[in-house]
């Protein structure tokens, strides 16, 4: 049971080792390394930067944030339900309908609300 | 060749029992792996012959016989560019991301099978496993955008997290219905339970389920035509504007990677992936990994399709796309699929 995840483990090493090995060999053993002060400053379409680049950002990119863990842990609920669905029969549906339908009146909710427009 | 047998079986067996196991699975994986990677490069060619024909051009036809070197020419031009590190740029998060885009990216195929018994590691939570690994590819974006230090990858990275976000959850629930249907979180019993030609394909009963799975992982790969994160006419290649050399042609890697990924795993899920539409009748028409490779190259030709044909959505259009269309028309089809299930039809009839 648990050896079907050694591969599983030896596969991500694998991927992670297989892209730092390309930026290494192609970027610092076979490529050139000629730094100069205007060839590193961050593009700018050919203005010096202005600024820090870290600067702040729209709030509903948070909002939206924040309603994706909502939502992603409603399917975090239904995974296991979709699985042992033909055990619980008619009752499990009844139930998890029960559930969706509070999680469908909160996303009407934030929809009347404006939480999803963008303009 | 049996000289060579003699020489390497009795090496083989002096090796440690832990050494031996990990070399074979190490075989394994390369040989998913680089054909793989092989097949990346020849989508990126087949991209631009397409797209070329598409619009009445011929592609590029210069390097080799017909332009099929033309990949490799890419390859060793990219091996031999300079890499460089903004000044103001987190040097360590900066390398890195490339890296944790393409980890997960290729990772993810241990999971895939590619015919009846051709399969890395069978998992029970085989399709937990992919939906965890496509979750991380964001991680680079978002990692690559904010190191770079540069206003437009900045944006571009913000731009992408928030839409890959948003699709993930159609794309979540869009997968809770094959679940329902299937019955398992392996993707052998989800296959298995497709058996018997094209009428139990779980295309038919859950069409609406397939067009929004296909349409989120065409959003999370950020492809045309959501790709505002890269918008080249407006943030000039967003998140990775400032990658060069080999750490930009790593992410290019890992998108096309993702895209074969969606491919594969829309047929797999919604197509009967390695069956053949007549039911198991044997021979070239019967079951087998050609079914598999055929359906996932027709998909990821759609991914090239649409790019072809589309215009740029505008990130409002795409933000109302995913949380106002595609998450009710999930919710409502798990409900009518929850209908069926209780009248026993469709995958749950006898």
């Amino acid at each position: 049971m648990l050896e079907n995840y050694l591969p599983v483990l030896i596969f991500i090493c694998i991927g992670l080792i297989t892209g730092a090995a390309m930026v290494v060999m192609g970027g610092f053993m076979l490529a050139p390394r000629r730094p100069d002060p205007a060839k590193n400053s961050p593009y700018e379409c050919g203005f010096e930067a202005f600024e820090d680049a870290r600067l702040k950002f729209d709030v509903r990119y948070y909002l939206v944030a924040i309603l994706f863990i909502i939502f992603d842990l409603e399917i975090a609920f239904l995974f296991p339900w979709a699985i042992v669905l033909e055990d619980i029969g008619v009752f499990g549906v009844v139930a998890m309908g029960i559930f969706l339908g509070i999680l469908v009146i909160g996303f009407i909710y934030e929809w009347k609300k404006g939480a999803l427009e963008w303009e | 060749m049996d000289s060579i047998v003699n020489i390497l079986l009795p090496l083989w067996e002096w090796l440690p029992e832990y050494l031996q196991i990990f070399l074979w699975n190490l075989g394994k994986i390369l040989l998913i792996m680089l054909p793989l990677m092989g097949a990346v490069a020849y989508v990126t060619l087949l991209e631009r012959k397409v797209i070329g024909f598409m619009q009445v051009r011929i592609g590029p036809n210069r390097v080799g016989p017909k332009g099929l070197l033309q990949p490799i020419a890419d390859a060793l031009k990219l091996m031999f560019k300079e890499i460089i590190i903004p000044t103001n740029a987190n040097k360590f998060l900066f390398l890195s991301a490339p890296m944790l885009s393409i980890g997960p990216a290729l990772a993810a195929w241990a999971v895939i099978p590619f015919n009846g018994e051709l399969v890395l590691a069978d998992l029970n939570a085989g399709l937990l496993y992919i939906l965890a690994l496509t979750s991380m590819g964001v991680y680079g974006v978002l990692i690559a955008g904010w190191a770079s230090n540069s206003k437009y990858a900045l944006l571009g990275a913000l731009r992408s997290a928030a839409q890959v976000v948003a699709y993930e959850i159609a794309m979540g629930f869009a997968l809770v219905g094959v679940l329902m249907a299937g019955g398992s979180l392996n993707l052998g019993d989800i296959i298995a339970k497709q058996a018997g030609g094209f009428s139990n394909w779980f295309i038919i009963p859950l069409l609406p389920l397939f067009f929004v799975y296909f349409i989120s992982g065409v959003a999370e790969t950020n492809r045309a035509p959501f790709d505002v994160a890269e918008g080249e006419s407006e943030i000039v290649a967003g998140f990775h504007v400032d990658y060069s050399g080999m750490a930009f042609a790593v992410f290019f890697l890992a998108e096309y990677a993702n895209i074969i990924m969606i491919s594969a795993l829309t047929s797999l899920l919604f197509w009967g992936g390695w069956l053949s539409p007549f039911g198991d009748i044997g021979g070239i028409l019967g079951n087998g990994f050609h079914w598999f490779l055929l359906k996932t190259v027709f998909f990821i030709f759609v991914f090239l399709w649409l790019r072809a044909t589309f215009p740029r959505y505008r990130y409002d259009q795409i933000m109302r796309l995913g949380w106002k269309v595609f998450i009710p028309v999930t919710i409502v089809w798990l409900f009518v699929e929850a209908v069926m299930f209780v009248m026993q039809v469709g995958p749950w009839g006898a």
